[in-house]
């Protein structure tokens, strides 16, 4: 695509630039200009100045195995979460692309989770998923023992992950489905003509043709599950049990706000924001490669 | 090489009946046309054969085997799209030889052969191109390369010229044509455009509204169209229809007299265009000159009657300019009949005729 408006009124064009930049400033610049400035400070509890104290916030931090657990925790959760948030909504984009009557129905309809605030959607499925009542409790009926996230971290785990992903399959659903309705119905037909089964098409003519889709989503989805995923750990699990979902922007929340560890939680923040930029430019620099745009 | 037999086949969608019965023999090597208006059901039947639509009812066979429920791979034919249908994403090579990968054909047999019709094809040079960055001819020339490649039973072709400018359309007719005479494989070519279906038919199949209106050679189709509307599709400029009557010994009048009500098709280029009036010429109003090259058109009104008489030669003469009146003869030798209400033709044997 080259064509692009161009402006020739100066005056309109920064008109028009403005607002945007004073959103970008005050909600993140300025915040983030903070959070640097606390993460070299001490910022006592109760108020009464701050004392700069360098990167020592930060190399408290990084000798932390505590702190270490929560990256690890945080990268086990982003990438399950992204895999099959993606996975599963491919899988329903590409059979619903083969049949589709009331696409209208299904967009919306797989659109609403998105639209559902983290809390409503923790409480939601902290009561789906509880041991003793919901739909789990059959479980642990018929296998006393079974399920008990409250106990066992990998299930905690599983747990926030599958409240997680539930948000965002609609999300990833709808994408992919335009995207499938976007490759000319021909193609298949063609490929089908040269001999290629339904598993096959997909392999070597769908996703080559997604792969722009895909990229855009993984970005989307990394990004998105280290920070979107505060509301479902704070109702869910609180971090627990034993840490074992203590994920990253929990825990920044839980040091500056329950702990008072301001300066902590801000340098935690510089560090996660670092994560997310590291990430994304990865994906840039390599995934892209593999894109094919038309 | 084999032979496609289609026997009372119907289609319905959502209920919705399409075509409605139609039988077809197509011999072992013949190369025929599909012609028709826009939406009669030219590209459903192709798609039929293809594997691409269900068959509602009726059976197609192909080489002698019944295909209704095979897969399209199955079915040995290869099919070249409208819009040429290449994948974006490989190289001309690649979407040559995807039916070849997919065969499981080993990659240095692979590239010899996609080499081998590239080649044939004049294409070979653009290889590792991508199809976003050829023209409409060569993304065309690929696309009868990715369906040669296969060596299939039957081609299909659905409209695969209708992109291309006009110049390049009659240059791959005949590059198609030749490929045929070439490799002698059975052929479906669907098209709207009767040059090229006159030019490239063995046989040619006229549909309309989903029955099949008439089938013979390009000539017969032209000199003894077998309806009304065949008459009125093939040809340019379109045939003129007047009405008249048939008297029961055989005479042919235009206009209302005794006899059975007929209607009288005269093709422009067998209307006589004269100066002076004779017994039975017909009064005529130019409104519309168009100049050929070759001849001229007049389009203009013969009392109630819009009528459009071609020319031939002319152009030293003075022409004859709008407005001008002249004189019509309608040679009765050239005319044929039609039935009013069902619109078939009449047949009269010529001792009838000559009695004019
Ligand atoms: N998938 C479909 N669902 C419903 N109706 C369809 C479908 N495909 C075709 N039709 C209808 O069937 C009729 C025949 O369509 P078809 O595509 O065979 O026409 P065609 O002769 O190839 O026309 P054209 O020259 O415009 O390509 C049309 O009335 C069309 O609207
Ligand atoms: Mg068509």
């Amino acid at each position: 695509m080259e064509k692009r408006t161009l402006f020739t009124n100066k005056g309109l064009g920064i008109a028009l630039v403005v607002p945007q930049v004073l959103l970008i400033f005050t909600f993140f610049y300025w915040p983030a200009g903070q959070a640097l400035y606390w993460a070299f400070t001490l910022e006592r509890p109760w108020g009464g100045g701050n004392e700069w104290v360098g990167t020592s916030n930060f190399t408290q931090l990084l000798g932390d195995p505590v702190y270490w657990n929560s990256i690890l925790t945080s990268l086990i959760f982003a990438f399950s979460a992204t895999v099959l948030a993606m996975g599963v909504a491919l899988t329903m984009a590409l059979l619903v692309d083969r049949e589709l009557r009331g696409f209208r129905v299904y967009r919306t309809v797989l659109v609403w989770p998105y639209a559902i605030a983290a809390p409503a959607l923790g409480v939601a499925f902290r009561f789906i998923l509880a041991p003793e009542a919901g739909f789990m409790a059959y479980l642990n009926h018929a296998f006393p023992g079974l399920w008990n996230p409250a106990l066992n971290g990998a299930q905690a785990m599983i747990a926030i992950v599958i409240a997680y992903v539930w948000k965002y399959i609609g999300y990833n659903f709808i994408f992919f489905l335009a995207a499938l309705q976007a490759i000319p119905k021909s193609l298949i037909e063609a490929a089908a003509m040269d001999g290629s089964g339904l598993l096959r098409r997909i392999r070597d003519i769908q996703l080559p043709l997604l792969t722009p889709t895909i990229f855009f989503l993984v970005v989307i989805n990394l990004t998105d599950s280290f920070t979107d995923s505060f509301g479902i750990v704070d109702l869910m699990t609180a971090g627990g049990p034993n840490r074992a979902t203590e994920l990253m922007v929990y825990k920044i929340f839980f040091d500056g706000f329950k702990g008072l560890d301001y300066s902590g939680a801000a340098a935690q923040s510089i560090i996660l924001m670092l994560l997310v930029i590291a990430l994304t430019v990865f994906q840039f620099r390599f995934l892209e490669r593999r894109v094919h745009y038309k | 090489m084999a032979e496609v037999a289609i026997r009372g086949v119907h289609k319905s969608y959502n209920k919705v009946p399409t075509v409605h019965g139609v039988d077809l023999s197509i011999a072992d090597g013949e190369f025929v046309v599909l012609l028709g208006p826009s939406g009669c059901g030219k590209s459903t039947l192709l798609r039929m054969i293809a594997g691409l639509e269900e068959i509602t009812a009726g059976e197609i066979a192909i080489d002698g085997t019944v295909v209704n429920a095979l897969e399209p791979r199955e079915r040995g034919c290869a099919m070249v799209f409208q819009n040429y249908a290449l994948y974006p994403h490989m190289t001309v090579a690649e979407n040559i030889g995807y039916a070849l990968k997919v065969a499981g054909t080993r990659k240095p047999e692979r590239r010899a052969r996609v080499a081998a019709v590239a080649q044939s094809l004049g294409i070979a040079e653009l290889l590792d191109r991508k199809p976003g960055t050829l023209s409409g001819g060569q993304r065309q020339r690929v696309a009868i390369g990715r369906a040669m490649i296969r060596e299939p039973k039957v081609f299909l072709f659905d409209e695969p010229l209708s992109n291309l400018d006009a110049k390049l359309r009659a240059q791959m007719r005949i590059e198609i044509r030749r490929l045929h005479q070439r490799l002698g494989v059975t052929s479906v070519f669907v098209t709207h455009d009767q040059v090229e279906a006159m030019t490239l038919a063995d046989r040619l199949v006229v549909l309309n509204h989903g029955r099949i209106e008439q089938i013979g050679t390009p000539t017969e189709v032209y000199r003894r169209p077998a309806s009304r509307f065949v008459a009125g599709f093939i040809g340019a400029p379109a045939m003129n229809f007047l009405t008249g009557t048939l008297a029961a010994d055989g005479r042919i009048a235009i206009g209302s007299g005794a006899g059975t009500p007929v209607t009288i098709g005269v093709r422009p280029d067998e209307i006589q265009l004269l100066d002076a009036p004779l017994k039975g010429t017909l009064d005529f109003e130019i409104e519309l000159v168009e100049e050929l090259g070759t001849g001229q058109v007049f389009y203009g009104r013969s009392g109630e009657m819009e009528m459009t008489v071609m020319r031939n030669g002319g152009g030293e003469a003075a022409l004859p300019r709008s407005g001008q009146r002249l004189f019509l003869k309608i040679p009765m030798t050239c005319v044929h009949l039609f039935e009013v209400e069902s619109g078939r033709r009449i047949d009269l044997p010529p001792s009838r005729l000559a009695a004019e």
